[in-house]
């Protein structure tokens, strides 16, 4: 996709948010698409073609079937060929100034100021980002966009919190009768260990149990889009509170 | 409702008054032990349950001015118990409620001796439906007290009030009762929240019954009531004691989920002249106690759900209840007796169902907590 696709996808992604705003459809049983997912090529010896995490950038590994396993040793060279190749093809990136960070927040210490000869060896970026990468190209408006799809979540998951019927509730119930505002969910104290399910917990196993016996409904599949936009709606009521998971 | 009748309980109270006439002159040590023998040859007539309430806790718990001033001078105790926001759909569609409406009556029907009657602490009813109401009619009917109604808003939104009154009669009411002055309110007035938005009364009554819908209004008790209930007063003697019944709690707990009457503060000022004011008040699903000046508060329990604490004005004077079981469909929930002592004071007994019950006595409200301090909670609110 060029940046003018993207400009153009955005502005009308941009109008079917507001669209839906204003409508706020209710979410109905529907199964999230699937992810988008790397195309990696057919092996041309018969092997297994391995991806780089760009999608991008694969090394072919000679006669290894599907479905089976690497030693170690062969893992670790088929990682150096992979990052060689994209090396190769990226040769102004910094790629080990990101990995030099990383290892320093590790351990606490201030952060380093770029030397002047890595400094000038990095090509100008936008936003002070160090390697063009993904993030880096985005503007306030992309912001904007996100923040919109997400509230849009959020609210959906609000309607069906106040909705029994739509969450295939028989009884008249709705979450909001005992959680008012979403209170008493607690969802940053999972997971923990819930002695009445004799397992530990996330907060949708405790979803689908409220589902199931007060809404006298049926627990929902996990890729359920209203499962997920019932977690976003929760977790958004608590925005700020300290993540305590294991909390009694 | 069920035919009045003198209780067990009213029958022990007259029988008590008879032996205990003419003790005043005795010393307070010299009362106590009197008291202790009268307790136990009534409960040798097993008239009394062991471990029940009376006696032992004017004993223990009235200040010496009770017993001297108003105790025995003054009117005799009685109890009263109460079933409150039962909350019921159409049979039909929801059992869950209907199954614990009748538990709470088959608790009160059990209660040996016999309260005196019945406060039916509002929300009767969900979605405001006759038939709705009806249900809870003829769930009401099987007790053997006679019963008090009061209204709350999810009777009340639907039409606006028909059905409930058709049945009940007016929402807002006053009686007399072995010296004590009850006053039933309607607080659960909206101002009008519905017709500029052209709802029906299906929308108007799913606004008010979402706790957390800001789209409606905040309870009053309104001005024409509060007019009549400084009327109703008016013949009233500052040292009558006052009993209150209102659905919303008479003060200012967290105005988003309407635990607030939003003109508390004038009907409070109408309350201020009295001795002893007791308010009872359903709505809040929590055990919740509060003392504002001269007026003790206690919340009821309901059968339904309950509620959460509000994230912020709890009354500092309440202990939270430890926190409940969703795996438990009763816990959490119950129904309770009020036991109006002698100096027109009122304990509350939270009959919490699959747990102990829990008292709250006057004397740690009018202290402000500095005695009698009911237990505290293995497990508060996240
Ligand atoms: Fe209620």
């Amino acid at each position: 996709m060029t940046r003018r696709s993207i400009a153009l996808a955005t502005a009308a992604g941009c109008a079917a948010i507001f669209a839906a705003v204003a409508y706020a459809p209710r979410l109905r049983a529907q199964q999230e698409p699937p992810l988008p997912v790397h195309q990696v090529p057919d092996s041309k010896s018969g092997g297994t073609v391995v991806m780089l995490c760009d999608g991008k950038t694969g090394v072919e590994v000679k006669g290894l079937k599907p479905g089976e396993s690497m030693p170690h040793a062969q893992a670790v060279e088929v990682a150096r060929q992979l990052m060689g190749q994209w090396r190769r093809e990226h040769p102004n990136e910094k790629w080990e100034m990101a990995q030099q960070e990383h290892q320093t927040e590790q351990s606490s210490q201030p952060r380093p100021a770029p030397s002047a000869s890595r400094a000038t060896a990095v090509k100008p970026q936008s936003k002070g980002t160090q390697q063009g990468d993904t993030y880096a190209s985005f503007t306030d408006r992309d912001y904007k966009v996100w923040k919109s799809e997400t509230d849009n979540f959020v609210e959906q998951g609000n309607q069906l919190f106040h909705d029994g019927a739509a969450l295939g509730g028989t009884i008249g119930v709705s979450c909001d009768m005992c959680h008012p505002n979403a209170a008493n969910t607690h969802p940053e104290t999972y997971p923990k260990y819930q002695v009445q399910l004799q397992r530990v917990a996330l907060l949708r196993d405790m979803i689908d149990w409220c589902i199931e016996n007060p809404l006298k409904g049926k627990a929902l599949d996990p890729n359920d889009t209203r499962l997920r936009a019932l977690e976003a709606y929760i977790l958004a009521q608590r925005k700020g509170v300290a993540l305590d998971y294991g909390k009694h | 409702m069920a035919a009045r009748h003198k209780s067990v309980e009213t029958k022990y109270m007259e029988d008590r008054e008879a032996a205990l006439r003419g003790l005043r002159g005795l010393d307070r040590r010299t009362f106590l032990k009197v008291l202790a023998a009268t307790t136990g040859a009534v409960m040798a007539k097993s008239l009394m349950p062991p471990h029940s309430f009376q006696l032992i806790e004017v004993a223990n718990a009235a200040p010496d001015k009770t017993a001297s001033a108003a105790g025995m001078a003054g009117k005799p105790p009685f109890t009263f118990a109460y079933v409150s926001d039962t909350h019921l759909y159409q049979r039909t569609l929801n059992q869950r409620f209907v199954r614990a409406a009748v538990k709470a009556v088959d608790d009160v029907n059990a209660l040996d001796p016999q309260p005196d009657f019945v406060l039916f602490g509002g929300d009767l009813a969900q979605l405001g439906r006759h038939e709705e109401l009806e249900l809870g009619r003829q769930i009401l009917a099987e007790l053997k007290a006679p019963v008090k109604m009061m209204v709350g808003e999810h009777d009340w939104f639907y039409d606006l009030g028909d059905a409930w009154q058709g049945m009940f009669g007016p929402p807002n009411y006053s009686f007399d009762w072995k010296g004590v002055h009850v006053v039933v309110l309607m607080s659960v007035h909206e101002k009008d929240f519905w017709t500029a938005r052209k709802m029906t009364p299906e929308q108007r009554m799913h606004t008010v019954a979402g706790l957390d819908n800001g789209v409606q209004s905040r309870f009053e008790v309104g001005d024409d009531e509060r007019k009549w209930l400084a009327a109703d007063l008016a013949k009233v003697p500052h040292t009558t004691a006052l009993l209150v019944f209102s659905h919303s709690p008479l003060y200012k707990y967290y105005r988003n989920w309407n635990f607030w009457t939003d003109d508390a503060e004038q009907v409070q000022a109408i309350l201020k002249p009295y001795d002893h004011v007791t308010v009872i008040h359903g709505h809040t699903h929590q055990m919740l106690y509060n003392q504002i000046g001269n007026i003790s508060f206690y919340g009821l329990l309901s059968t339904a759900w309950p509620w959460p604490y509000a994230p912020t004005g709890l009354p500092p004077l309440t202990i939270q209840m430890s926190r409940t079981d969703p795996f438990d469909q009763f816990d959490g929930l119950g129904d309770g007796r009020i036991n109006v002592r002698a100096d027109g004071l009122a304990d509350k007994i939270y009959s919490l169902w699959d747990r102990n019950p829990v008292t709250v006595k006057a004397d740690y409200l009018v202290s402000h907590g500095k005695i009698a301090r009911p237990p505290a909670p293995q497990f508060a609110s996240y």
